[in-house]
């Protein structure tokens, strides 16, 4: 590691202005060809350069980013880490994240913010409160922190929240204390930063255009910079992901739309955890600069504006003042939208295709943010060695047709 | 936001209406003979382009009928309505004129080489 993060560091570049930090990563013009190419400069994808080369010995790589790293959903999304999905493939993937993101500040020697603050998901009526129940059972079966928090236990962690006289009132939640946040920049810059070191190639402002095959084979890609050699492509470009496949003549069973978040102006703290609701469609987290962070819902049709309608934070803002009356005066400082790639199965696809050398990791829709140090990992073994690693196996496109689908509508539909 | 021009009541906001998907997408006329991934295709696989985009809508909260309209997703531009039942709308001299190869707005788009 030659770029070293410490406490003195912080110190003597504070004295400094923060002017004079070292850069962190190169940025070179792009070779003739690649061992590998990875298209999308997000969380998955540099995460994925990083493991090919720390773990594969694979040295030869470019990730190749259109816009700047983490343009995308990376540098977009509300940050929310959990594990408490439903099935056993969903609970193996995530938490290997989760796992990987306990020890990620000090494999990168980069502070990801990693902050474990611990994960609610609410339950306001009788069928709510089965679903989640039967999710906590699976969760512990499965050796994960999940419990069953009755409605006090739920107001002593969040004071501020109205329980009771609401349209739909608080009857519980499932608790995760591992689950939490972390910062959405230091993911992508720290694995860049590392990738780097390990000799990887990091293309920005250049775009793919299109993935050249010859007889269901890959050749490499047809770029704003010209075209790029490599036998095996690698494609993490979340909402973009089917058009880059359309290139190649595979098709994908994803819809793109536009997901939105929005942060208030910034307050003393007044909840140290992160609180979500299907029911109502509102979660809520507070960041470490004090904003407000507040999900909203993706919009009821495809779009790759990546704008969102307003009637859709509308309706969470709603849900979000009733639950919490005290921020009822707040102002929102800023709204944005991501282009979010939705699976019919609400769970990711890591897998090979019928093309040779070409590799999909997408469909993470609302929630692959907290998947991205576990997809990453497995995602490279499965380039690496053109097959999948376990945990990732079931999480093929082949599924689409063996009707394999791993339903995760309860865990992820809503929640992030 | 956007207006959607309802062919029964006329142009009304987005928000009274549901996206039913892609249109035109015909069930298979020979499903005993169909193999499980073409079960699979039709199942689960729909287009999901950036630019012209053929769907359905139903006006849920006016007259409830449903119909088409052609959709450019990467500004939402609506470019034709239609009737359920009327023929698909070609739209091969629409021009596309946005810069980027995958269809990226010139405005709102974070992607620097669309812009240069
Ligand atoms: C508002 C919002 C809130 C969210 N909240 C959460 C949350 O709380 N918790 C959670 O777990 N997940 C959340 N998500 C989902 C999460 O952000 C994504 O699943 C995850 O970040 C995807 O990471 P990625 O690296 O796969 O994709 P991205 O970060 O989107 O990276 C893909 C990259 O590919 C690039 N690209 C696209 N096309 C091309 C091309 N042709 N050539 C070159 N490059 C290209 C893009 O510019 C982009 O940088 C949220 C998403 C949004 C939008
Ligand atoms: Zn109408």
């Amino acid at each position: 590691m030659r770029k070293k993060y410490s406490f003195l560091s912080l110190i003597k570049n504070a004295f400094t202005n923060n002017e004079n930090w070292q850069k962190m990563w190169e940025s070179p013009e792009p070779k003739k060809g690649y061992d590998v190419i990875i298209v999308g400069g997000g969380g998955h994808g540099l995460g994925t350069a990083y493991y090919l080369a720390k773990h594969h010995g694979i040295k030869n790589i470019a990730v190749i980013e259109k816009g700047w790293l983490g343009s995308g959903n990376t540098g977009r999304n509300t940050t929310i880490i959990r594990s408490n999905y439903l099935w056993d493939e969903s609970a193996y993937l995530y938490d290997h994240a989760v796992k990987l993101w306990e020890n990620l500040s000090k494999d990168l020697n980069y502070n990801m913010m990693f902050s474990q603050r611990g994960v609610l998901n609410l339950a306001h009526n009788e069928h709510d409160i089965k679903e989640i129940k039967r999710r906590v059972s699976a969760n512990r079966l499965n050796g994960l922190d999940t419990m069953w928090l009755d409605k006090n236990e739920v107001k002593d962690l969040v004071p501020i929240m109205n329980t009771e006289n609401l349209r739909y009132p608080v009857l519980g939640a499932a608790y995760q204390p591992r689950g939490g946040v972390a910062r959405h920049d230091a993911v992508a810059w720290g694995y860049a930063m590392r990738a780097d070191e390990l000799g990887v190639d990091i293309i920005q402002n250049c775009e793919v255009k299109g993935i050249k095959t010859d007889n269901y084979k890959v050749e490499g890609v047809e770029t704003t910079k010209g075209f790029i050699k490599s036998s095996k492509i690698g494609v993490v470009a979340s909402g973009h992901t089917s058009v880059l496949a359309a290139t190649a003549g595979v098709r994908l069973p994803l819809q793109s739309r536009p997901l939105q978040a929005l942060v208030s102006e910034p307050i003393k703290p007044v909840i140290n955890t992160v609180v979500m609701s299907n029911a109502v469609h509102a979660y809520v987290s507070q960041s470490d600069k004090g904003e407000l962070v507040i999900g909203a819902g993706t919009d009821g049709y495809n779009s790759f504006t990546q704008r969102g309608g307003y009637d859709v934070i509308e309706e969470t803002v709603r849900a979000i003042v009733e639950l919490y009356p005290i921020f009822g005066k707040m102002k929102m400082l800023r709204q944005w939208g991501g282009i979010v790639d939705i699976c019919p199965d609400a769970s990711p696809i890591i897998s090979k295709c019928d093309v040779e050398g070409l590799y999909f990791n997408c469909g993470w829709g609302t929630g692959g943010f907290k998947a991205t140090p576990g997809s990453a990992n497995v995602f490279a073994h499965t380039i690496a060695n053109d097959e999948p690693h376990k945990i990732n196996a079931p999480f093929a496109l082949s599924r689409f047709s063996d009707g394999r689908l791993i339903d995760e509508h309860g865990a992820a539909a809503v929640a992030h | 936001m956007i207006l959607i021009k309802c062919p029964y009541c006329g142009e009304r906001d987005q928000s009274e209406f549901t996206n039913g998907g892609e249109a035109h997408v015909i069930r298979p006329t020979n499903p005993k003979s169909l193999s499980d991934k073409d079960w699979g295709e039709y199942v689960f696989f729909r287009n999901n382009p950036k630019g012209i985009f053929y769907e359905r809508w139903v006006h849920s909260h006016g007259c409830k009928k449903w119909f088409n309209a052609v959709r450019n997703t990467s500004t939402d531009q609506i470019l034709k309505v239609y009737k359920v039942g009327d023929k698909r709308p070609d739209l091969s001299d629409f021009e596309n004129t946005l810069k980027s190869p995958s269809g990226e707005p010139f405005v709102g788009s974070g992607n620097f080489a669309v812009k240069k």
